[in-house]
């Protein structure tokens, strides 16, 4: 799974989940929790998704609202732990 | 000099007509809260002084003086007058926190009307079973929210106004809904407030309850004696601060210290919206030059988790007092505050029934890191007996919090739910369903709820109330929810469940309820965690014995279980 199929995966799902206004739009830059698109509660929804998902375990202390604030920091994120679980 | 000077001082012959004093307020007069905030300052010659410095997504920023929020208001509360909301009727504000939401609170207040704040995160469910109660006349929002609006609107014949604030005109407006611009509202300079009397009510938050659904608590303009004088004496706020409290008007905290007590006292406040990011928040500090910082224990804790190479980036030598309400204060944290800042965070309890400080540690006075602090004067504070509901005259033995009503800002009852109000009452004494000590100096020190509520980043969670969320997922047969330990907010929610016949425990089950609990209750009750089970603990007659599996995540003793059904 290359980085930009990622970044659509996870882009889709914050836009499903997470989005309040239908017609908002976001990009992989969109700040999502300083945002306030996505609260630091909500977060942990959003882990469990990508670790359901890529079959990963991020850790806790990984798992800091600045390393989720956009997808393409999530993306990262993902990409460091596929293949260490 | 701190405002409250000398705490002990302050305790002899206190009385709240100091407060009443300094408003101007005798017994009988006319008292509106909108009023005291915005004209009363203005005539005081402090209209041009800038009483909100807000900023939102992107650092977009807006400045009001307080001839500004005063013409603000006349034309928020004229907007609604034109479209027939009336005194007493409750008008509930669901906005993220933008200046039309501490604007629109003061208009409505202006008219007589009941501010009805909801946090903007609250999912369809929580907002309607609010609204229902309240039987709300109008609800003013954003974009953003229209759409868990509309999804309940059938639902709620009595509501009449649904108002936009930031309508863009790219999709039509539906049944009900009205577009409302404050940027291009005329602003209203001749404004006749509606006289309220120190009775007249003022506001409904909503508080989880053990059992049952949320409680609307109200209060009235009057709670503006202690709120005004505890946001002087215990933030010591003074003329030349710049104040932030972080705190969301949907909450308590962000109506009568976000809102009541720095506008009445006339002083700049600034506010941030935008989601929590310890750099950002370091920065806004720097920006406006914050000198009194209002926040919460899980913010402190996220930002030390943030680590303190981050602080050295900023200059935040502006900051000159510190305070934290929501939940008990680790010491850790009062300690490595001093550590960072130079100052320590100054603990405070009270409640959304309270209305306004009710325990705190004060400026001047010694804080013992991991206590509450000691009562506000005027207030009598004690520990009971559980059983008897008597006091209990020793150090260190844990009670019941027990307060003597009568403070001014005390809720007036439960909207629709007088029974349930007067069950906060023993033998003479309110009691805010919490536990403490207090040792030989008189502070208070927090052990714990007395009953389910779970208590997570500040906010309270009825178990009650996600159990019967759970129960509307179609794979949901069972389900028991409790606390448990969390670095950050203290404790989180958790849900044990049992699923019904032809469902899979697997773990995307488990995100699937998350999320359906996130969007139907808001992310606070969302289960941070669910355990599947084949069987939830439960006495003979079929009740499910929460406490059992509590004390499982707690490590604590499970205790007596004789009652304990045997499968």
């Amino acid at each position: 799974m290359n980085r930009d199929e990622i970044k659509d995966i996870v882009l889709e799902y914050v836009i499903g989940e997470y989005l309040e206004d239908e017609n908002d739009e976001i990009t992989y830059d969109t700040p999502l929790i300083s945002g306030g698109i996505v609260d630091s509660f909500s977060m942990v929804s959003l882990k469990r998704f990508l670790e359901n998902k890529y079959n990963i375990s991020i850790p806790d202390e990984k798992a800091s609202p600045e390393a989720f604030d956009n997808v393409n920091k999530i993306t990262d994120l993902v990409i460091e732990f596929v293949g260490k679980s | 000099m701190s405002n409250i000077g000398n705490y002990e001082e302050r305790l002899k012959n206190f009385d709240w007509s100091l407060s009443e004093k300094e408003l101007d307020y005798k017994a009988g007069n006319v008292i509106n809260i909108g009023w005291y905030c915005t004209d009363r300052i203005c005539q005081m010659g402090k209209g041009s002084k800038m009483a909100l410095l807000w900023e939102g997504q992107g650092g977009v920023e807006k400045k009001f003086t307080y001839n500004d929020i005063r013409l603000a208001s006349n034309t928020i509360g004229t907007f609604l007058r034109n479209l027939g909301v009336k005194n007493e009727d409750r008008v509930c504000l669901f906005m993220d926190k933008v200046p039309e939401l501490y604007l629109g609170v003061l208009g409505i207040l202006k008219i007589g009307a009941i501010a009805q704040p909801l946090f903007s995160a609250f999912g369809e469910e929580s907002l309607l079973v609010r609204m229902e109660n309240a039987e709300s006349t109008a609800i003013i929002t954003q974009r953003k929210h229209i759409a868990k609006v509309r999804k309940i609107v059938d639902k709620m014949p009595f509501l009449k106004h649904i108002i936009v604030v930031d309508y863009d005109g790219k999709h039509p407006l539906r049944e009900r809904e009205v577009a409302f611009s404050l940027e291009e509202a005329t602003p209203v300079e001749n404004f006749e407030f509606f006289p309220t009397k120190a009775e007249s009510p003022s506001l409904l938050h909503y508080t989880s309850g053990t059992t049952g659904q949320p409680k609307g608590v109200k209060h009235v303009h009057y709670s503006l004696i202690s709120q005004y004088l505890t946001a002087k004496w215990i933030l010591d706020i003074q003329e030349n601060d710049i104040y932030w409290c972080t705190a969301d008007p949907g909450w308590v905290t962000g109506t009568s210290y976000g809102i009541i007590g720095p506008f009445s006292l006339g002083v700049t406040q600034c506010v941030l919206d935008s989601g929590f990011g310890a750099e950002a928040w370091y920065k806004f500090v720097e920006k406006n030059k914050v000198t009194v910082w209002y926040s919460a224990p899980t913010a402190i804790r996220s930002l030390m988790k943030a680590g303190e190479e981050i602080i050295k980036k900023f200059n935040l030598s502006s900051l000159r007092h510190l305070a934290s309400v929501g939940e008990p204060l680790n010491a850790e944290a009062v300690v490595w505050s001093e550590k960072v800042f130079g100052k320590q965070f100054h603990d405070n309890y009270w409640q959304t029934e309270t209305g306004s400080i009710m325990i705190s540690n004060y400026p001047g006075m010694k804080i013992k890191p991991g206590s509450m602090g000691r009562p506000f004067p005027g207030i009598t504070g004690t520990i009971l007996n559980p059983d008897t509901f008597e006091p209990i005259n020793a150090e260190g033995k844990i009670g019941l919090i027990a307060f003597k009503p009568g403070w001014p800002a005390m809720m007036r009852t439960y909207w629709n739910n007088e029974e349930t109000y007067k069950n906060k009452f023993k033998n003479g004494w309110y009691l805010p369903g919490d536990r403490a000590t207090i040792d030989r100096d008189g502070y208070f020190w927090f052990i714990g709820r007395d009953d389910d509520i779970i208590n997570t980043g500040g906010h309270l969670v009825s178990p009650f109330e996600v159990e019967s969320a759970l129960l509307e997922h179609e794979a949901v047969a069972e389900s028991a929810v409790v606390s448990k330990p969390d670095e950050v907010n203290m404790e989180v929610v958790k849900a044990f469940v049992t699923l019904k016949p032809g469902f899979t425990a697997d773990k995307d089950m488990e995100l699937t309820i998350m999320n359906f609990i996130r969007k139907k209750l808001s992310s606070l009750a969302m289960p941070q965690e669910i355990e599947f089970v084949d069987s939830l603990p439960k006495t003979r007659s079929g009740k499910i014995m929460r406490r059992i599996l509590h004390a499982k995540e707690w490590g604590e003793e499970i205790g007596d279980i004789s009652s304990l059904e045997n499968d």
